[in-house]
């Protein structure tokens, strides 16, 4: 895994995709109080694809091999086999039902052995947090699984003689980091703009093969470190917050008339002085 | 590597800890915050209350963050730690707990707190509970950690039962900066942790700070006038400006916006930006994402602009006006002037006691 060995072998580039329901879809349960997922559209958390779109272009430019993973149920073969169909060369999903209830300590864990069962990568890509978690720990928590050098919140990758360059969004500016290879680095929802699946990709998709299911034991992943009872934390209530009401004077029609009537209700509320 | 930390009997564990931020000489505003809240949590439990400052010469912050309410500072000082990275910075954290055993340890929701926090609690294998809001100390002695969920449509209550050291990110402006005290006393302990240079593990090439608009900053003002991709173009936030300035109020804009180059980042409103509770917040061809409703649901009063009547957005609205911003605006402009002869000092919020 040296640089020296990627000029032996193309560069091994992993993505960590997970499927989530549709953020504007996103409900609570008003029995369960849980996130009500059936019949909920899904998409692949949207830094996911975005990471998934800067593999893609460092394979085009460097003839890089990209295989993306996950860790959930086989219905996140949906987002897989897009990911394929953009441009991925495989995918992985481990999946096993040991593994549900996972926080992001045994995520972080099973992906990271997946991760090393895969092999011979240069690069691992995570999203930068995902819409129904949104920890943003499970990109920084392989990294300490394996050890390897991490920049988080980046935009932009390069890859420059074996070392990975990659623009970073602090807090008080944008930082451009270097690193020796392997390394991890967490990407920005928004920074590009995740290309369409394209024919060709859909052909190789049809004709299947391209996505490997592996079970924990396939993987060699300790049932005692993974799922809901060994996961460190529980969620033990959720609180639905009632939000105070809000008044909704809503104005429409011509403009001038709109405007007026909007100032004179927000004197009137003393929302603005008059 | 693991080493499975989290599962030594927790009675052992006792302290509550904060990790410290410094910039430029200050502690960061989030650190400050912490130290308030840490104190409350360390009082509850009957423990002390340490703040952990890795870094290189860092012994005037170490003096001040002691004033904000801390009984006491590790100082870790090593010329690999004079910016942050995340292998040497979970190293000495890592190394720290299993020498100290703190039952609580707290970070702020910063992209640093969150990258290093992501790494630490992976390698410690113990419950790391992100973005917090709110902590109490239930029946059994185990820190409550509350969270938004579902995109701010509930709150997580997180606990971390078996595992030890708790541990927790707190985002920005939750909790309230304690006043400092220079007369305060406590103690500044220096250890040592081994790193090798090989630890640092990443070289910073180049840093260009975010511009800082010289203006009113969003979180102080009484009225914040926001943009999204509705603008269409950056030099149409120069109406919103013209608007913000009849008002008396800041600028702030929707990550769409930012994301798209037309303002500044440090302008960002939302879950991974800034809250803001001004008593106006005026959204302006702002869709209403529920990651931009964490930043902003907590306004006093919410009018929206947008042409769409079905934005999410005027789900939460005391106001809204569906119409073309590019006319909305103007006319706005042009009402607020012809009310007062165009003299816009003294149109601003309502103070609250005369309402
Ligand atoms: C991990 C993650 C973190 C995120 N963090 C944040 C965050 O911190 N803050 C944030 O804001 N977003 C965040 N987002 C993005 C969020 O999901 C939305 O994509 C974003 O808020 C949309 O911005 P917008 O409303 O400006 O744009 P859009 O959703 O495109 O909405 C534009 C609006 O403008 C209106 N419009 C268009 N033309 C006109 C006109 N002429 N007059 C009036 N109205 C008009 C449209 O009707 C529309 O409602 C995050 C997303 C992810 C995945
Ligand atoms: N189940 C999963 N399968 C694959 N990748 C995941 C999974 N959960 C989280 N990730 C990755 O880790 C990132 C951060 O997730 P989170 O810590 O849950 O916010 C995501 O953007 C993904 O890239």
């Amino acid at each position: 895994m040296s640089p020296a060995d990627s000029n032996a072998r193309p560069l091994r580039i992993l993505v960590c995709i997970k499927q989530v329901p549709k953020a504007q879809e996103l409900q609570v349960d008003p029995v369960t109080q849980t996130l009500k997922r059936v019949g909920v559209p899904s998409e692949i958390n949207p830094p996911d694809a975005n990471a998934l779109e800067i593999a893609l272009t460092l394979k085009d430019r460097h003839a890089a091999e990209v295989v993306v993973l996950s860790m959930g149920p086989t219905s996140f073969d949906e987002s897989l086999e897009r990911a394929v169909a953009m441009g991925a060369d495989r995918a992985v999903l481990l999946t096993d039902r040991i593994l549900g209830g996972s926080d992001t300590v045994p995520t972080a864990y099973a992906l990271s052995e997946t991760i090393q069962k895969i092999g011979g990568y240069d690069l691992i890509l995570t999203g930068e947090e995902t819409t129904d978690a949104s920890t943003g720990h499970v990109g920084p928590g392989i990294a300490g699984h394996l050890d390897l050098p991490q920049i988080t919140y980046v935009s932009e990758v390069r890859i420059v003689d074996g070392t990975v360059r990659a623009r970073r969004t602090a807090e008080d500016g944008t930082e451009w980091w270097q690193t020796a290879m392997p390394s991890l680095c967490t990407v920005n929802f928004g920074c590009n703009k995740p290309r369409s699946p394209t024919l060709t990709g859909k052909i190789r998709v049809k004709r299947g093969g391209v996505i490997a299911h592996w079970s924990c034991a396939d993987v060699g992943i300790d049932p005692k470190k993974v799922g809901l009872l060994n996961s460190p934390t529980i969620v033990a209530k959720v609180d639905t917050i009632r939000l105070p009401p809000r008044a909704g004077h809503i104005f429409s029609g011509e403009p001038k008339e709109t405007v007026r009537a909007l100032l004179e209700a927000l004197i009137r509320d003393r929302v603005i002085a008059p | 590597m693991t080493d499975g930390h989290g599962l030594e009997d927790k009675s052992h564990f006792r302290g509550v800890w904060v990790f410290l931020e410094g910039r430029a000489g200050h502690l960061r505003d989030v650190s400050t915050q912490l130290i308030g809240e840490g104190r409350r949590l360390a009082d509850l439990r009957g423990t002390p209350l340490t703040g952990i400052l890795p870094g290189k010469g860092v012994d005037a912050l170490a003096e001040q963050a002691i004033g904000y309410g801390l009984d006491r500072v590790i100082v870790v000082d090593d010329p690999i730690l004079e910016i942050y990275r995340s292998r040497p910075y979970a190293q000495v954290m890592a190394q720290l707990i299993r020498r100290h055993k703190p039952e609580i340890v707290l970070f702020g929701a910063s992209k640093n707190g969150r990258d290093l926090g992501g790494r630490l609690h992976a390698i410690l294998e113990t419950g790391l509970a992100a973005d917090c809001v709110k902590f109490d100390i239930d029946a059994e002695g185990n820190l409550d950690m509350i969270r938004p969920s579902f995109g701010g449509k509930s709150l997580a209550h997180i606990l971390c039962k078996k595992h030890r050291p708790q541990m927790a990110s707190v985002r920005r402006n939750v909790f309230v900066a304690p006043p400092h005290n220079p007369e305060r006393r406590g103690e500044i302990v220096r250890e040592v942790v081994e790193l090798s240079p090989q630890d640092a593990d990443a070289t910073l090439l180049e840093f260009e700070e975010f511009t800082k608009e010289g203006g009113l900053r969003p979180e102080e003002a009484d009225i914040v006038v926001s943009g999204g991709y509705g603008l269409a173009d950056p030099k149409n936030f120069a109406l919103l400006q013209e608007l913000a300035d009849r008002l008396g109020g800041a600028i702030a804009a929707s990550r769409k916006a930012v994301d798209s180059g037309w303002v500044p980042k440090t302008l960002q409103v939302g879950q991974t930006g800034m809250t803001v509770r001004p008593k106006l917040y005026i959204a302006v061809g702002i869709s209403g994402a529920v990651q931009h409703l964490a930043g902003m649901q907590e306004a006093e009063k919410i009018l929206v602009i947008n042409i769409d009547p079905k934005a999410p957005l005027f789900e939460i609205a005391d106001y809204g006006i569906v119409g073309d911003l590019f006319e909305i605006v103007p006319e706005l402009v042009r009402q607020l002037d012809a009310l007062k002869g165009g003299d816009a000092s003294d149109r601003r919020a309502v103070p609250a006691e005369a309402r």
